[in-house]
């Protein structure tokens, strides 16, 4: 029993020990990526993941817009999901989420994104690209004109009909149809690199067809303006200063393109058209400075009301106070650690989870020191006493956070259909708290419990003060 | 041995006292608003923009661009500082939001988005139905938990039965709690309140088992005792732990309501409310309840009830 207890108690303080140094904000050397093979590939790390709601960004549910009662064809929603991740690659976001969710949905989040407007509109483009005819006529960007390429015929491949925007901020010609030389699909590739000034710009380069028809058709045009649209919206809209025989050419804004947009843009160039239509369903954008606030704040609130826990059990209880207290930093410590290893994204509500669970956590051991007191009451030796505590509150700690992990199984699995990881976010964290707390609450505060009772036990039995009766 | 058991009518009583006023709100509300609670936009669908200008506004003059725009329907109030405002609206599109945000933001010298959540009509309906198959699922598993857990108890079931009506009591506590604070001071249930409601469902229970689980112990220990003895035996010995734990999640809640970020403080504000009443409910509803059955007062009470209304 002895040597048991004091392997246990050996095995409590390494565990501790690696969990504290998981927990540190270092660079964690390069081995530790390889024995996490449970972690998605490419991401395996020691950092804390933050939800969107903490470091800010967009989480946008976009749903196949087909009608009511329509089945989408098979492997649609996965082959956009491809096309939605290469794009969301393409705007250089670290960490992006998408995933299927049913069977017409899909979820987007993109942490960190500064422009959430802008990723919105690549994510959903159609991304038809034309180069059309504009003569004399100077088209200012962002009108919107008719090309003699596609008609009605063309509209099914349309992700979103032109909606709103077109109508308030069009400054359509009057039913003027520009020629289209060429579209997307003359198209090589496409890339943004900066200009002679350092403004974004975007590069292209065509295919042998493509580059043909640039060629003849630029040295046939000479000065008369060639206009590169976006689903029929004016992006640029240079003039042709000489033949381009070799296929190679930019796009660049008069007013200079951000970053962001030429990304964007570039993206939807090079990828095509969506194989379903897809609308935003739900969108919710967060502010980096929203996000580094709630932080903060939880950061504070949780110092405080964890001191006070600490504060309380040591005055209340004593010398098994100060145990419970060394127990619940332990549960601390392989919580955060639990966070960094699975990985949790941790969200506000999942922070709000975790301090939650410290509660039950300490409540185990409220459990058992009320019972070891009765038995104390009671006449039964110490030794005696401290055991039946421990046995006796063993029922109600686990029939109570049995009860407590199939509520947090039932809001997971629901969680899902909320559309938000809030509710599963907070689902998890308090399920993973219940469960080591009851590992650090009754093995923990066992071991230590038995190992001081041994070491100092003639002492307790004439200090009783020392344990709180 | 204090009798604490004895007075159980006293605590029904006051129980109903503490539901009544929730629920006449909550009345009123469904027949003025068809709803028994203020929803957010999770549940209804619609738009929440929060944003921060570089100088206090008004919250009328911010409305009266998104008016101008046509938006009507807008309503506007101040967050945290005087800066920073949240507007509430239907469904816009993204060019609408852009165009409004260059307006605000050449009106009032700039603009910062804190926040943007859009919400469609359509998820709001399944949200609101989907929470409540989860909280109907929820109290059935626990039910079948705490019945199965207590096998070898007398009654099983009436076990699991006085634990979940003492958690519609906390639930009908908390609701009616939200539906008059979003009478008073405008608060709105959104999909979060629904995470509190469930943890709340976990908690109460929770603590009803603790004295469960004594009962379970004493029966055997003090046979031919009566069941009302026991019971109250069983509450007061437990009584200790219940107000010690009841405290350390306090101290937890209340630091997140003072120290915590604004955006879950209605949250906590709504567990912390659960939690006292589920402390409240398992001790003097959950096992009050239980002696009732056992003396066979439910069933006399159906009967007087029955046997009044037949005469009457």
């Amino acid at each position: 029993m002895r040597e048991r207890n004091v392997v246990l108690l050996a095995f409590i303080v390494v565990l501790a020990l690696v969990a504290l140094w998981i927990d540190l904000p270092i660079d964690h050397p390069e081995w530790t990526q390889k024995l996490l093979f449970w972690q998605p590939e490419g991401t395996r790390d020691l950092e804390l993941k933050q939800g969107l709601d903490l470091q800010g960004g967009l989480q946008v549910l976009l749903e196949a817009d087909v009608p009511e009662g329509e089945e989408l064809p098979d492997g649609a929603l996965e082959a956009a999901k491809g096309i939605i991740e290469n794009r969301v690659n393409g705007l250089g976001v670290t960490e992006p989420l998408i995933q299927i969710q049913g069977q017409q949905r899909v979820i987007v989040e993109l942490p960190g994104i500064k422009d959430p407007d802008q990723a919105i509109t690549t994510l959903k483009g159609t991304g038809l690209l034309e180069f059309v005819e504009a003569g004399d006529a100077f088209l200012q960007e962002g009108t919107i004109i008719r090309t003699s390429l596609g008609g009605d015929d063309l509209a099914s491949s349309f992700v979103i009909t032109p909606t709103a925007a077109v109508t308030e901020t069009a400054v359509a010609p009057s039913g003027e149809v520009y020629e289209t030389i060429m579209s997307g699909k003359h198209l090589k590739t496409a890339g943004v690199s900066t200009d002679e000034y350092g403004r974004p710009q975007i590069n292209f380069e065509l295919t042998n067809e493509g580059a043909r028809i640039f060629a003849d058709y630029t040295r046939q045009n000479i000065n008369s303006f060639l206009c590169i649209t976006m689903d029929k919206v004016v992006i640029s809209c240079p003039s042709i200063q000489s033949e381009i025989p070799d296929g190679q050419g930019r796009i660049t804004s008069q007013q200079g393109f951000s970053l962001e947009y030429a990304r964007g843009l570039a993206v939807q160039m090079r990828y095509g058209a969506l194989p379903v239509p897809l609308k935003v369903l739900n969108n919710r954008t967060v502010g980096a400075t929203l996000g580094q606030d709630s932080v903060q704040k939880s950061i504070t609130a949780g110092v405080v009301g964890l001191s006070v826990v600490l504060l309380f059990m040591l005055s209340y209880y004593r010398l098994p106070g100060l145990l419970a207290d060394l127990a619940l930093v332990i549960y601390a410590l392989l919580n955060l650690a639990a966070f960094k290893l699975l990985p949790v994204v941790l969200t506000l509500p999942g922070i709000a989870g975790f301090l939650l669970s410290t509660g039950m956590a300490v409540d185990a051991n409220v459990l058992i020191f009320e019972r070891m007191k009765e038995e104390l009451r009671a006449g039964r030796s110490l030794g005696a006493s401290i055991e039946a505590g421990f046995s006796r509150a063993w029922t109600s700690i686990l029939d109570s956070n049995l009860s407590t992990l199939i509520t947090c199984a039932i809001l997971y699995y629901f969680g899902g259909a909320f559309g938000a990881s809030t509710v599963r976010g907070f689902a998890f964290t308090l399920g993973i708290g219940v469960l080591l707390s009851m590992f650090t609450a009754v093995t923990v505060t066992r071991t230590f419990v038995r190992f001081v009772f041994e070491v100092a036990g003639e002492k307790l039995r004439q200090k009783r003060w020392l344990l709180g009766v | 041995m204090y009798n604490l058991v004895e007075k159980r009518k006293w605590y029904y009583l006051a129980s109903a006292i503490l539901i009544i006023p929730g629920l006449i709100v909550m009345i009123y509300s469904t027949v003025t608003t068809g709803s028994p609670l203020r929803l957010s936009i999770d549940f209804t669908g619609g738009v929440i923009w929060e944003m921060r200008f570089p100088q206090a506004v008004q919250p009328a003059e911010v409305r009266a661009v998104f008016v101008e725009k046509g938006l009507t329907d807008t309503a506007v109030t101040t967050v945290g500082d005087e800066r920073t405002v949240q507007a509430r609206l239907k469904a816009i599109e993204d060019a609408t939001k852009a165009q409004l945000g260059d307006l605000l933001a050449e009106r009032f010298g700039g603009l910062e988005e804190l926040q943007f959540r859009s919400v469609g009509p359509t998820v709001g309906r399944e949200v609101a139905r989907t929470a409540g198959i989860a909280i109907a699922v929820a109290s059935l598993a626990i039910l079948l938990f705490i019945t199965w857990a207590f096998r070898n108890v007398p009654h099983p079931v009436r076990y699991g039965t006085c634990a979940i009506l003492a958690m519609l009591h906390d639930v009908l506590l908390i609701m009616g709690f939200l539906a008059i604070m979003g009478y008073v001071a405008g608060w709105e249930v959104d999909a979060l309140f629904l995470t509190a409601v469930l943890t709340l469902i976990g908690f109460a229970v929770q603590d009803a088992i603790v004295v469960f689980d004594r009962i379970r112990e004493n029966i055997p220990k003090h046979r031919g005792e009566p069941f009302e003895v026991i019971a109250n035996r069983s509450l007061l010995e437990t009584l200790h732990r219940s107000m010690v734990t009841q405290l350390n999640a306090m101290f937890v809640m209340i630091a997140i309501l003072i120290f915590g970020g604004a955006t879950i403080k209605q949250f906590i504000a709504a567990m912390l409310v659960g939690l006292l009443s589920g402390t409240y409910s398992s001790i003097f509803n959950a096992v009050p309840l239980l002696v009732s059955w056992e003396k066979g007062e439910i069933g006399g009470f159906f009967r007087r009830l029955v046997g009044r209304g037949a005469t009457a």
